[in-house]
């Protein structure tokens, strides 16, 4: 049960198991020897049985929820995934953003749901940096996108700087 | 004008290769129609009734001589020999085909050119006043703003997937002629008591279903916070803006919904992170930018020319387009020429690549080699000398470009409507003919300044709610009719217009526009203009010439 997952600009296999929004605790339990990422009532809800998991636990958020909900557990969390239910929901972007920018959080951040080749330049640039691209996608084709614009006019995670302020 | 440098080349022909690319997937069935739609719309590239449709940005409305032979170049190659000039500064191309496109975008390139964001749910062409940098009354030329919103615009990872489109508008003049208070986000600038530049900054402006004028949520913005405090509303907006009804997700809905004050405080938390960060302009990065836009070598000219008033004395066609097209200029001995491009019998606004390549040979011989097109699908000659204004008028009167009515009732804004779009009610080229021809120069010209704007749907895309005088195609048992609303203006004194009663039949709306004037220059005071005579008078009138007794019959739809 691996999950074709970009992260460093290759392809990489991944064990984390991601648990849909309807996720149990005894859903949980059967997995104590995995590591999970629950969504965030879960997270918010069980912090007693999370924390008594011998196997890592992680967050995902979904495109209506804020990471303000785990701006108090960033530091405990080595991954948080943010889903696009559909490509052309734009919450996630910010939300990375706000994820690095106002919360500093520097563990993974992974794009999850409806991530498409055309959207990794833009979520990379947001903060970005694990990609679980959906099935029928190209690998192949997927890892050029990173190289679609030599530069940016924006300032963003990837270069803090505007173009302004370097050309 | 703003000139592109090797980062400003390098991000178009990374676009263009990135769309070539995504072009050929599609093509090739590796990317679905759901999954090309926002690539394609964020290159300008719509699909049409007819066609697909790709408009091309004209940013803040400059363009050289250059680009407009440009533009003729592709009219003929890759469309039927013309171009339609937008509300929103951007010119339209309605017959390309889809595996052209990409081609098209290098050929823009080659001039500084591009489709980027013209259309699709993200920030789109910034809009500015046609008499930017020329204009008697100007605070302070806004185009070097605008290039700078354009670069920060251009790519912005994070609101590419914005809940819909969002339009900016700077104003830097005193008469605004850019709309600028039915824009997402409206920008005036201002100097403060210490003559330092600002912003004062208006959101949650738009047309379409639900027309609303801006809120002001900022007084006094400094510039160098420009960027910054733009990120931060459109964080704001990205995060909360509504997406699950397509009809209510523009800013504006947002801002009503919260509140204008428990918005701008939201804003005032998001930016204080963004403050003062990497986004503050830069003196130097100001000065760049103004650098692009400083005067063209103007001659030291007397006021007066006497070339000019022997023409006037005795040419009195000239004199009259004189005095309709031409408009005071900050330089002694030079005028402001508005080519109206409203000719009775041309769809408002269309150009065909003669008249292209005509003009830009014009604007290189008057007028320093530059033009720029308005938000009412005009263009503009912003430096010609009084010496050569006849020369040039018996240049434009060759090509049917020398309609003397600008401003007038026959220069109305109108939108392709059911001729070209897929999501037309009515027709709206044939009633802005119907109505041209109605009216004789001359009952124009006493008529005056008055403003009617045409779409044919509640999308508004030709602006009927600012017009003066708004007409609106609407559907009635599969019928096309129109419905008319009074006292919409799009400047300083925004205001949106209210529908008069029941809709007409396309037959009857000249009559009906007959009679609406006619209640003007019945009730007018000497130099009255239309929406103050309005203003004072209020509706009745008007409502009762159109429907004498008879209102109440109908249902008003
Ligand atoms: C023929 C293809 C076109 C299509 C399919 C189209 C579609 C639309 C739609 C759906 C809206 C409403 C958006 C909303 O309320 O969120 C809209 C608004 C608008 N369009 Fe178009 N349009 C077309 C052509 C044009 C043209 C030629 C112009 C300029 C003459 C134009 C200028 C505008 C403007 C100014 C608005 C109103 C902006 C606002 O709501 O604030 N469009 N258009
Ligand atoms: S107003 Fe309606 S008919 Fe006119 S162009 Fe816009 S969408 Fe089409």
């Amino acid at each position: 049960m691996t999950t074709r997952l970009i992260k460093s600009g290759t392809l990489v296999s991944d064990n984390w198991v991601l648990l849909g929004a309807a996720t149990d605790r005894d859903a949980v339990a059967t997995m104590h020897d995995r590591d999970v990422i629950v969504p965030l009532s879960f997270w918010l809800s069980e912090q007693d049985l999370i924390s008594s998991r011998p196997s890592r636990t992680a967050v995902w958020l979904n495109s209506n929820e804020t990471p303000e909900a785990i701006a108090g557990s960033l530091d405990k969390l080595a991954l948080v995934a943010l889903n696009f239910p559909e490509f052309k929901d734009g919450r996630p972007y910010s939300s990375a953003r706000e994820l690095r920018q106002r919360f500093g959080y520097t563990g993974e951040i992974r794009a999850i749901g409806d991530v498409l080749r055309d959207q990794l330049f833009f979520m990379r640039r947001c903060g970005f940096d694990a990609f679980a691209l959906r099935d029928d996608q190209d690998i192949e084709i997927a890892l050029t996108a990173f190289n679609d614009f030599t530069d940016a006019y924006q300032p963003a995670i990837d270069q803090p700087l505007p173009l302004f302020r370097r050309r | 004008m703003y000139r592109y440098d090797q980062y400003d080349h390098q991000m178009l022909a990374d676009r263009i290769a990135q769309f070539r690319d995504q072009t050929q997937r599609f093509l090739a069935g590796q990317l679905s129609d759901a999954e090309f739609l926002p690539l394609r719309l964020q290159n300008g590239l719509y699909v049409q009734r007819l066609a697909p449709m790709l408009r091309v940005a004209i940013p803040y409305g400059m363009l050289s001589s250059t680009q407009m032979r440009k533009l003729a170049f592709i009219a003929d190659h890759f469309d039927k020999g013309y171009g339609h000039l937008t509300t929103r500064q951007n010119i339209q191309f309605n017959w390309p085909a889809l595996a052209d496109v990409p081609e098209i975008l290098a050929h823009l390139a080659e001039v500084e050119m591009h489709a980027i964001q013209t259309s699709g749910n993200c920030i789109r062409n910034t809009t500015t006043d046609q008499f930017a940098g020329v204009a008697v009354d100007e605070v302070e030329d806004a185009r070097a703003y605008c290039e700078i919103i354009r670069q920060w615009s251009t790519f912005h990872p994070e609101f590419a997937f914005l809940p819909r489109k969002f339009k900016i508008a700077v104003c830097g003049t005193q008469q605004d002629q850019a709309a600028t208070q039915v824009h997402d986000i409206g920008l005036y600038l201002l100097k403060n008591e210490n003559n330092e530049i600002g912003f004062r900054v208006l959101v949650g402006g738009g047309l379409g279903r639900t027309p609303v004028i801006g809120s002001e949520i900022k007084a006094f913005l400094p510039q160098e916070h420009l960027l910054s405090y733009l990120d931060a509303i459109l964080r704001v907006y990205n995060r909360e803006g509504r997406r699950d009804n397509k009809y209510k997700a523009r800013i504006k809905i947002l801002v009503k919904e919260t509140g204008t004050s428990a918005f701008r405080d939201k804003v005032e938390k998001e930016w204080q992170l963004l403050k003062d960060g990497p986004l503050t302009l830069t003196n130097a990065e100001l000065e760049r930018c103004r650098a692009f836009f400083h005067d063209p070598d103007y001659k030291a000219l007397p006021t007066q020319s006497s070339a000019l008033e022997n023409a006037l004395s005795t040419d009195v066609l000239f004199a009259s387009w004189y005095e309709q097209n031409t408009s005071a200029h900050k330089k002694p001995g030079y005028t402001i020429v508005t080519i109206c491009v409203k000719k009775t019998g041309f769809a408002p606004g269309d150009l065909d690549s003669d008249q292209m390549r005509f003009i830009a040979d014009l604007a290189e011989r008057y007028s320093f080699g530059e033009m720029r097109i308005t938000h009412t699908q005009n263009l503009v000659l912003a430096d010609v000398e009084k010496n050569e204004l006849y020369n040039l008028w018996q240049a434009l009167k060759t090509r049917d470009l020398e309609a003397d009515n600008l401003g007038l009732l026959s220069d109305m804004i109108c939108c392709p409507g059911g001729d070209f779009c897929s999501l037309a009610n009515a027709k709206s080229i044939p009633v802005a003919e119907a109505i041209q021809r109605r009216f004789s120069a001359q009952h124009l010209r006493e008529i005056g300044q008055l403003s009617l704007n045409i779409s044919g749907c509640m999308n508004a895309c030709g602006h009927h709610h600012v017009g003066n005088i708004g007409i609106l195609g609407v559907d009635k048992k599969g019928e096309e009719y129109f419905q008319i609303s009074l006292g919409g203006s799009a400047d300083h004194n925004a205001a949106l217009g209210k529908i008069v009663g029941p809709s007409f039949s396309q037959d009857e709306v000249p009559d009906v526009i007959d009679k609406i004037v006619n209640v003007y220059q019945q009730h007018k005071t000497p130099g009255e203009k239309f929406i103050n005579t309005y203003n004072r008078l209020g509706m009745e009138p008007f409502k009762e010439a159109l429907y004498g007794n008879k209102s109440d019959d109908h249902t008003t739809d």
